[in-house]
């Protein structure tokens, strides 16, 4: 069964996945800055940003009513709303959609939690398939260090606390992403992943992904992807 | 439309819920469904009162009441914002909220556990704007199997005189007109509800539905849904319970 819908818009979605930590947001904030410069029309796509459904999942995290099964609709819910408004809409209009985490991030996180393999990925067929999918590969230790060094608290559901793994959230939290990251790892050949070894430097891994995208997308501007020079430019030079 | 229905009750059809024994539950879940304004609420309290003369705990449940994301759906009803896909994960997220935090307790409780509506509204209401149905067959697959599901079925005409009899006004979402099914409210109405009816008569072969003809007066209704519920208190309770078959 195929994974996702097949992107027939002109415009291009570009996707990074990996664990909290892997340096994924740096990176594609970079590559979006790049596209830019070079004349695309780039957006951005977040994990769980429609205001409808926000109310909902904060109300569900505050008083901790998810169930795995609740948790992993709400967030396709949230997910269908940026499908239907946001990036469909935007990849039909020609642009480069960047997206920090898609449906993957479902995949690792709900089957971690106990929900069936094959009901999660059938939830979330009615995506659109990425042009390129970036996993940022890292061991769990170093994601950790990360995290673990820099930020002040750790969340209820992001540190996995109701699966009761652990008493103790920051165990509970690296016993959690251990689990995320064989999750993604068990994904990469289903879902053709560019991996992208984030122990690299940030500037190696970002030639890296500019490399990548370079040769998708091939010389000169694929067809119907919309540019912020397109019309200006190609008129000024040809007239 | 696979046939995942010949299953016992209270078992699920295609996937089972992380952490649930599903040897435990021992009460009877019986499910209400049709279209709109097709008098299912009528006779929800009705059997309600009835079930709890004969000594019946029950337990009555539906759609957008859930703790979780009751509240949610109302509110995003009231912007007309959201597109029909996320309306329908909308509501399988308030189902599955209702089925592990309601019905499932109660079940286990030995309660009757009586819907007004079940993951079949959602599935028809999917179905009829165009939704791919082996995507919602795949996600309504943690639904529990019902004991019986009765389904009121009425023509549009019938809805129509019940809408301006009875309610005295067409609805905004009763009349599909999030997804403009005609011209008008009216004409969307009647669109909209015909194909609910072809979907739901599409549902009831594959899902064992109790096909009830809710043209009858509210009484002859009643008596029928008393009749077909009777049986199911009948079974022994160690024999397995078998999807009823649809009597048309």
């Amino acid at each position: 069964m195929q994974t996702f819908m097949p992107n027939r818009c002109p415009g291009r979605l570009i996707v990074v996945e990996g664990i909290d930590g892997s340096g994924k947001s740096t990176q594609i904030s970079l590559l979006s800055q790049w596209l830019r410069l070079e004349g695309y029309a780039v957006t951005f796509s977040e994990w769980n940003s429609a205001p409808l459904v926000r109310e909902t999942t904060h109300r569900g995290k505050k008083k901790a009513m998810f169930t795995p099964t609740t948790f992993s609709l709400i967030h396709a819910t949230d997910f269908a709303h940026r499908m239907e408004g946001y990036i469909l809409p935007l990849l039909q209009a020609g642009a480069v959609v960047c997206a920090d985490r898609y449906a993957y991030t479902a995949f690792a996180r709900d089957v971690v939690r106990g929900v069936d393999r094959a009901w999660v990925r059938n939830l979330y067929r009615f995506a659109l398939e990425p042009s390129l999918a970036f996993y940022f590969k890292v061991p769990l230790e170093v994601a950790l260090g990360r995290i673990l060094g820099g930020r002040a608290a750790l969340k209820y559901y992001e540190a996995g606390m109701d699966m009761e793994l652990s008493r103790n959230i920051e165990e509970s939290f690296r016993l959690f992403q251990g689990r995320i990251l064989a999750e993604y790892e068990s994904m990469i050949d289903e879902m053709g992943f560019h991996v992208i070894d984030a122990t690299q430097s940030i500037e190696a891994q970002q030639r890296e992904m500019r490399r990548v995208v370079g040769s998708a997308f091939g010389p000169g501007r694929p067809a119907g992807v919309l540019s912020t020079t397109t019309e200006v430019g190609v008129a000024g030079r040809h007239a | 439309m696979p046939d995942d229905t010949r299953r016992p009750a209270l078992s699920y059809y295609r996937t089972p819920l992380p952490d649930v024994d599903y040897s435990e539950f021992q009460g009877k879940l019986i499910v209400i469904e049709g279209p709109d304004a097709v008098g299912r609420s009528t006779q929800v309290r009705a059997l309600k009162l009835w079930l709890e003369e004969q000594g019946h705990a029950v337990l009555d449940a539906g759609m957008a009441r859930s703790a979780l994301a009751g509240k949610g759906i109302k509110d995003a009803k009231q912007g007309n914002t959201l597109g029909p896909r996320t309306m329908t994960l909308f509501y399988t997220t308030d189902f599955a909220d209702c089925l592990e935090n309601e019905i499932i307790p109660a079940l286990r409780a030995g309660f009757v556990v009586l819907m007004d509506r079940y993951i079949f509204s959602i599935m028809a209401r999917a179905i009829a704007r165009g939704e791919n149905r082996s995507w919602i067959t795949g996600l309504a697959g943690f639904a529990l199997v019902p004991h019986a599901v009765f389904y009121l079925r009425a023509d549009v005409k019938d809805l129509v005189k019940r809408v301006v009899v009875g309610r005295g006004g067409f609805d905004f979402w009763e009349s599909g007109l999030d997804f403009g099914f005609g011209p008008d409210m009216y004409h969307s109405f009647v669109r909209y509800q015909a194909r609910l009816i072809r979907v739901f008569d599409q549902l009831a072969v594959p899902y064992g539905f109790n096909v009830i003809d809710a043209s009858q007066s509210a009484d002859q209704v009643l008596n029928e849904l008393k009749r077909s519920i009777s049986t199911i208190f009948e079974t022994p309770a160690d024999a397995p319970a078998t999807p009823r078959k649809a009597r048309t």
